[in-house]
């Protein structure tokens, strides 16, 4: 049986498969068997029961946030379905190998999910930067138009599907959703306030679900190989697999699709080959910028959602940031600052007003000139840009490097203000 | 903003090209509201312009019947809409966390050396501007960066000199 569904046919070192190569290893074998007749409903409950969780970040569970699309005949005749692929969280780097790598397979996951909710239009909301991504993708789908999994009464089923490419220009907001959905509309992409919910109330008002790319990529193997092979595939409480990646000073870094459930161990030591010569492991992000520190104490842990929520951090997008002993951790999290306060949307006040106070504290902190009451202030500001204080979640995805950081490197921070320098620096 | 001054900010509004209009006609076909297309109009006036100045802001602002300050907003919003002169290539710098803890600031440095530019700024002879950018998704290959379209890995200085002999032969 497949191990590896969402990397199956991916290869780096040449160009993705082709419509005609990618049928041939079980592709749109999803499609086929939704115009054999499976309904909407059904694909619905299949989706549910696979327990797959939204990729994005969040981990919401997909088949839940699909559940909550109007259907019958009184809902909203036009539905859309939008794919999440502006990654640019700090550290993360795994929707653009699925969407270079295997770009069929984020298109057919794209057809089930448009099916289910009965979207007639995507938009694939995607980051200008990823040029490559682009060429994949429009190849593909013109690929699939011609093919009928795109367009009017896709193989019979009386189902009409259009993709359409959006490419973005730089915004880390645009990737939350509601902000995402007005920069589509054409508007500055400050977030929406919730309720309504997409689902409900989204695209230009209408009914409207946003999935990140990867969730998406593991939809045609739930439906073509089934719920209990899905299960089978994790070996923890989460289902499915997962990509990983690694980033920093370790001896392979790197970006694997692994089941979900194993000790970060194994990730860290085995698949990124350990720490680089020479030094040791100090703490990691294990799922991009916005995740609490984790500690070396914590590699037993398991790559699984409830497990790591345990320790306070977040698994979140999978993608894990290194930091090792020669690597200063108070100029880590100042770079990270640095991002958040640069990509505010400038919407609210804490956020707007306070991130860039949290960065220049963190610029006077790397000139030598950082005091106690700066550190309080950077304490302070943990509470003011935390959850539920600012309009979206951008801020307070923010606080969790923050705080950890603060926490766990509290003699770092000291340091500085004592020795009037940084340390790491020769 | 009276009257007058509309008035007077819209007589300095650039006629589009017609290829830039016929791109972004083709744009309005997949969007349910031609205001939706604002970031793709500034896009496409960006590619063929290389920039987007006043005069081509309000020329589209007028092609697509927003106001020209919401147009503003959202030209303004983007880190990638230049709403000043650039140089031929674009140098977008990672200078995001993973980067940074693979040593991007020296490399930076580097650039910043063998370029004489720093952020935000373009080479005297026009061939370079060097502009940061957030986590570009590539981060077990660090340090990166792009330069137009072209995505760069594993930067080291020798990189770095390869890389702008290749962009100053292909002009050439
Ligand atoms: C500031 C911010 C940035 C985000 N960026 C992304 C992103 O780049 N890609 C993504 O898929 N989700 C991102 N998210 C999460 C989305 O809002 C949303 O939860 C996700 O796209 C839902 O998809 P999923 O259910 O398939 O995970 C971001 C959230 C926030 C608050
Ligand atoms: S928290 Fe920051 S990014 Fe989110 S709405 Fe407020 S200002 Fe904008
Ligand atoms: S931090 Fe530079 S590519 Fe991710």
């Amino acid at each position: 049986m497949v191990a590896n569904p969402l990397t199956k046919n991916i290869d780096m070192s040449r160009p993705p498969l082709d419509i005609a190569a990618y049928e041939a290893n079980d592709g749109y074998q999803s499609v086929h068997a939704i115009a054999k007749g499976l309904s909407p409903e059904d694909v619905l409950e299949l989706v549910k029961g696979s327990g797959l969780k939204g990729r994005g970040g969040a981990g919401f569970p997909t088949g839940l946030k699909w559940s909550f699309v109007p259907r019958g005949d009184n809902s909203p005749k036009q539905k859309y379905l939008v794919v999440n692929a502006d990654e640019m969280e700090p550290g993360t780097f795994k929707d653009r190998m699925l969407m270079e790598g295997d770009p069929h397979l984020m298109l057919e996951g794209m057809i089930i999910a448009a099916y289910t909710i009965q979207a007639s239009k995507a938009y694939i909301f995607l980051r200008g930067e990823y040029t490559v991504s682009e060429q994949a993708l429009r190849k593909a789908i013109k690929e699939a138009y011609e093919r009928g999994y795109l367009g009017k009464n896709i193989l019979g089923t009386g189902f009409d599907f259009d993709v359409i490419m959006h490419t973005s220009a730089g915004r880390y907001i645009c990737g939350e959703e509601t902000a995402l959905l007005n920069a589509l509309e054409g508007k500055r992409a400050n977030p929406r306030a919730k309720p309504p919910f997409p689902q409900v109330s989204g695209l230009w008002g209408k009914p409207t679900i946003v999935n990140n790319v990867e969730t998406l990529c593991n939809l045609p193997g739930i439906l073509t190989y089934g719920v209990d092979w899905y299960h089978g595939l994790a070996k923890g409480n989460d289902h499915g697999t997962k990509l990983f990646g690694v980033s920093g000073k370790v001896k392979t870094p790197g970006c694997w699709e692994l089941p979900l459930g194993l000790p970060i161990r194994e990730l860290l030591e085995g698949y990124a080959g350990g720490m680089q010569d020479g030094l040791e492991l100090r703490g990691f992000l294990p799922g991009g910028g916005s995740t609490d520190f984790m500690l070396p104490e914590h590699l037993d842990i398991l790559l699984d959602y409830d497990e790591i929520a345990k320790v306070g951090s977040r698994l979140a997008t999978g993608t894990m940031i290194v930091l090792d002993d020669k690597t200063c951790p108070v100029g880590m999290v100042g770079n990270l600052m640095k991002f958040f306060a640069h990509e505010s949307c400038g919407f609210c006040t804490p956020c707007r007003d306070g991130l860039p106070w949290v960065d220049q504290i963190f610029r006077d902190f790397e000139n030598g000139e950082g005091s106690e009451k700066d550190l309080q202030i950077l304490h302070d500001h943990v509470t003011y840009l935390g959850p539920g204080r600012t309009f979206c979640a951008l801020a307070p995805g923010a606080t969790a490097p923050l705080g950890s950081g603060l926490k766990y490197f509290k003699e770092d921070f000291e340091k500085h203000i004592t020795q009037k320098r940084c340390s790491y620096k020769h | 903003m009276s009257q007058q001054v509309i008035a007077s900010t819209a007589n300095k509004a650039r006629s589009l090209s017609l290829e830039e209009i016929a791109e972004i006609e083709h744009e309005m076909t997949l969007y349910p509201d031609k205001k939706a297309v604002g970031l793709e109009a500034l896009k496409i006036v960006q590619k063929h312009q290389g920039w987007v100045s006043d005069a081509s802001l309000l020329g589209i602002a007028k092609y697509l019947d927003i106001p020209a300050a919401d147009l503003e907003g959202v030209a303004t919003f983007f880190n990638l809409v230049y709403r000043q002169q650039v140089g031929k290539n674009v140098i977008l710098f990672c200078d995001s966390v993973s980067c940074w803890i693979m040593g991007c600031e020296g490399i930076k440095g580097y650039i910043k050396e063998q370029l004489a530019i720093d952020y935000g700024e373009t080479t005297e002879d026009g061939d370079f501007t060097l502009i940061p950018v957030p986590c570009l998704g590539d981060c077990d290959k660090a340090p990166v960066m792009m330069v137009g379209p072209d995505l760069h890995r594993n930067l080291t200085p020798e990189k770095i000199d390869s890389i702008i002999k290749d962009y100053k032969n292909k002009q050439d």
